[in-house]
């Protein structure tokens, strides 16, 4: 078979002692990286680029040193929502919803291997699915014109719903703020400035991670300056590691599928891995029904989002090899070191450069097993890093997210900004206005507008160009549905679940 | 403590190694994310300059998104006016937000351009299915229904990519430009993929943007706006000698403080003429559709200034700036 050779191939060149080194290396950075907020694995792979310079690497090797820092990376994210309840990264943001509540049960060590299982499930999934499938899964982008995207967003938005409050009123509240900071920054259809108030460091919008470290992080803070370090919610503690083999025996269909939504929805240029999560944990939530328990620290909360951000960090990848065109901000970040190293990803990759191809392909499954290795037996290791007493690890969580937050735009605004979103999460937490559909509406809500706006360029102002094509129409079907089904299938399916309970 | 001190060495582990050097080492502000233009010229130039020797360390990249470049030209003006280290990477796009005032009121005069090596000719494509085989064609199907065609392209409403369709399609006779349709995507390849999937009906971009596609045969490029045919892309007609006289490209080069001496001003443009001349530069420019164009020095300055005077009444022209 020409995968099997290609394969064998791949392995030929990544599998040299030097090259596994620089895997096992890459992976340790990453897990860091992704597991210290702020710092996600755009920033980590963006850092850590004129480092392969520096060390004169060679094509293959600066990309298993690249790939194994972005995987790691996505696995690393995990351990700061679960142990602190503040994302390492954005994909990590749905993880925290049941993982730190399974952690303040005293879980937390179940929650951390179990979410590491579902990594290296998803991942390792996705890197299969990147095998076999990249070249036919290219074209998936051309059926995506701004109807379907316009399509695809509003699905993601009515599954929201439900998530994250029991009040659902101050859910779409939530939402709504976080539509509004979207708004802010040139609007790209009419190339105009809207809300900056002439503010040069507003014109690009504001920086998602901005949001989610001020709201995640810094609220945090000001809640445990405000309790004087009592009954604050960070510094869970961690008992003995034990392989939860039951909790991943029960999730082993929430994995696959949230596998195949994480690569599918990571294949979309744009969509990414937070998506993918969100997706996932919404897909596995509705199928789960109220009796699942989600929200409330079950094992299938922690594994979907897991399985579902890493499969689509896998995901991400089909575009960026085969069209050039980046699923995600750590696709495009290593978009820059391909280009750099002379390497011009786009449809002709695959039959020009096999060997950098195939020997990616290969340190992915690698970086893979050496994660997944490093991950449940040495989680605690990762875990010194958080377990540290409140009153030293929440200076050290300001710290970081100051200098994370620095590192992206080098400039005192952003800190600032963060410092506002701070407030603005304690106060939306007082009044129990839940932060997680904030976050989503400020990564969708501008994105969601873009199509809308060039969908209506492209039919002069003709609502129906929304529905014109079988691929968003089956969208908006699936919005509907997601929308209105939960509140008329709900009663439905109670009873007979009462019968068995 | 030991935990702390692990936790301390751990963070200033990571911290470090993003600093590596860069308390001496010079320092090449690319103003946009990873993956664009401006960082490649930042990163190949800047390897560039370390493999050949120009400089003794590697060149320390700094990603500074934010305005279309115009945080980081104000960061350097207010900022860094006098930093001898101190490079960014610039394109056509830089000159034409100046020239249409989109940097909030900052000029050109405001920092000192040391050179481009090197200039991606703009194009314009079709999918490779399209009814339409010559650039007259199109452009003649446009006259005659405006309303019928998309342009997609890469960069905002009024920017560079923007303006080159509107050019073309005031030499084949288009009176009310306005009605020319444009969505601006989140880069080149995300434009081609919309023309490709037929949401659009043609691209506008650059040269280095669609070479993958164009090998893969998805497209097909109905003009290149240079002088002259680009070499390696032998059988892509000029728009010049099509019948139309546009000629857009997007030079890649940098600019520098304005505080700083000539000596340093003639430094840089010296170690950017080393760049241009190096065989590793012209691999680079091959492999990503690049012309050459090469122009240093107070050369350069003097070619701005003219160019950022003919944009500004281009741009008054079609009616994007009053």
């Amino acid at each position: 078979m020409d995968i099997l050779q290609n394969l064998a191939m791949g392995f030929s060149i990544a599998l040299s002692p030097y090259t596994l080194m620089l895997a096992v290396v890459g992976c340790f950075f990453g897990t860091i990286i992704g597991a210290l907020p702020g710092l996600g694995p755009s920033n980590g792979v963006a850092i850590l680029i004129p480092i392969t310079f520096t060390l004169g690497l060679d094509a293959t090797s600066a990309l298993v040193l690249m790939t194994a820092v972005y995987y790691g990376a996505m696995y690393g994210g995990r351990i700061s929502s679960i142990l602190l309840n503040i994302p390492g990264d954005e994909p990590a943001l749905m993880t925290t919803l049941d993982g730190y509540p399974m952690a303040k049960a005293g879980r937390a060590g179940d929650a951390l291997v179990l979410s590491g299982v579902a990594s290296f499930v998803g991942a390792f999934l996705a890197t299969i699915g990147l095998l076999f499938l990249a070249p036919m899964l290219a074209n998936v982008a051309f059926l995506f014109g701004p109807a379907e995207y316009f399509a695809l967003y509003l699905l993601a938005f009515c599954t929201l719903g439900g998530m994250a409050s029991n009040n659902q009123a101050k859910s779409a509240l939530a939402a709504a703020i976080g539509l509004g900071i979207a708004m802010i920054g040139i609007d790209n259809s009419s190339g105009l400035p809207r809300l900056t108030g002439g503010n040069l460091h507003l014109f690009d919008g504001i920086d998602f991670l901005v949001a989610i470290v001020g709201l995640f992080a810094i609220a945090e803070v000001f809640f445990f300056i405000e309790s004087h370090g009592r009954n604050t919610s960070i510094g869970v503690k961690l008992g003995k590691v034990k392989v939860p083999w039951r909790d991943i025996y029960a999730t082993r269909w929430t994995m696959l599928r949230a596998s195949g939504v994480g690569f599918v929805a990571g294949i979309l240029p744009g969509a990414g891995a937070s998506l993918g999560s969100f997706m996932a944990y919404m897909t596995e939530k509705s199928i789960a029904g109220k009796k699942g328990g989600f929200g409330t620290g079950v094992a299938k909360g922690v594994a979907a989002p897991e399985a579902g951000n890493n499969a689509a960090a896998g995901g991400a990848l089909v575009p960026m090899l085969t069209l050039g065109v980046p699923g995600s901000g750590t696709t495009a970040v290593l978009l820059a070191l391909l280009m750099t190293l002379n390497i011009t990803p786009g449809p002709t990759l695959f039959t020009d450069r096999p060997e950098v191809v195939w020997g990616l392909i290969a340190s992915l499954l690698i970086a893979n097993v050496v994660l997944l290795l490093m991950n449940v037996p040495m989680v605690k290791i990762f875990v010194r890093v958080l377990m540290v007493p409140p009153w030293v690890l929440l200076p050290g969580v300001t710290m970081i997210s100051f200098v994370g937050i620095y590192s992206l735009s080098g400039s005192y605004f952003d800190l600032l900004l963060m410092i506002g979103f701070g407030v603005l999460g304690y106060i939306l937490r007082k009044l129990d206005i839940p932060t997680v559909p904030v976050i989503l509406g400020i990564l969708l809500g501008g994105n969601m507008e873009n199509a809308l706006r060039r969908a209506m360029v492209i039919a002069d102002g003709d609502f129906l160009y929304l529905f014109s094509s079988p691929v968003s129409i089956g969208l908006w079907i699936a919005a509907i549905a997601g929308f209105i089904a939960p509140m008329f299938l709900r009663n439905l399916l109670r009873k007979p679940q009462r019968i068995t309970d | 403590m030991k935990t702390r001190l692990f936790k301390v060495l751990l963070t200033s582990a990571v911290l470090g190694l993003g600093a590596t050097g860069a308390a001496t080492a010079a320092e090449c502000i690319a103003p946009a994310n990873p993956g664009g233009g401006w960082d490649f010229t930042c990163r190949q130039v800047g390897k560039i300059m370390f493999d050949i020797g120009a400089v003794d360390k590697p060149v320390q990249v700094t990603n500074m998104a934010g305005g279309g470049g115009g945080l980081a030209f104000n960061y350097v003006v207010s900022e860094r006016n006098d930093d001898p280290e101190l490079i960014v990477a610039a394109s056509s796009a830089t000159t034409t937000r100046l020239a249409q005032n989109a940097y909030a009121g900052m000029t050109a005069d405001q920092v000192r351009f040391v050179g481009a090596i090197g200039i991606d000719p703009g194009v314009i494509v079709v999918a490779a299915d399209s009814p339409y085989k010559t650039l007259s064609d199109l452009l003649d199907a446009i006259v005659a229904d405006p309303a019928a065609f998309t342009f997609a392209g890469g960069s905002a409403v009024g920017g560079f990519d923007h303006m080159k369709p509107l050019m073309l399609l005031q030499r084949a006779g288009l009176t009310d430009i306005t009605k020319v349709k444009y969505i601006g995507l989140d880069g080149g390849g995300d434009a081609i993929t919309q023309t490709i999937g037929g949401f659009t009906q043609a691209m506008t971009g650059d040269m280095s943007e669609v070479v993958g596609f164009l090998k893969s045969g998805d497209i097909r490029v109905l003009a290149v706006l240079s002088d002259e045919r680009v070499p390696g892309f032998d059988d892509i007609p000029t728009a010049v000698e099509q019948g139309y006289d546009v000629v857009a490209g997007n030079w890649r080069g940098l600019y520098i403080p304005r505080g700083v001496s000539d000596e340093t001003f003639q430094k840089w443009a010296g170690r950017l003429q080393q760049v241009a001349d190096s065989d590793e530069w012209k691999e680079a420019m091959a492999a990503n559709g690049l012309a050459p164009f090469t122009l240093v020095g107070t050369d350069f300055q003097n070619y701005i200034d003219n160019l950022i005077i003919e944009i500004r009444q281009m741009s008054k022209d079609i009616g994007v700036i009053q």
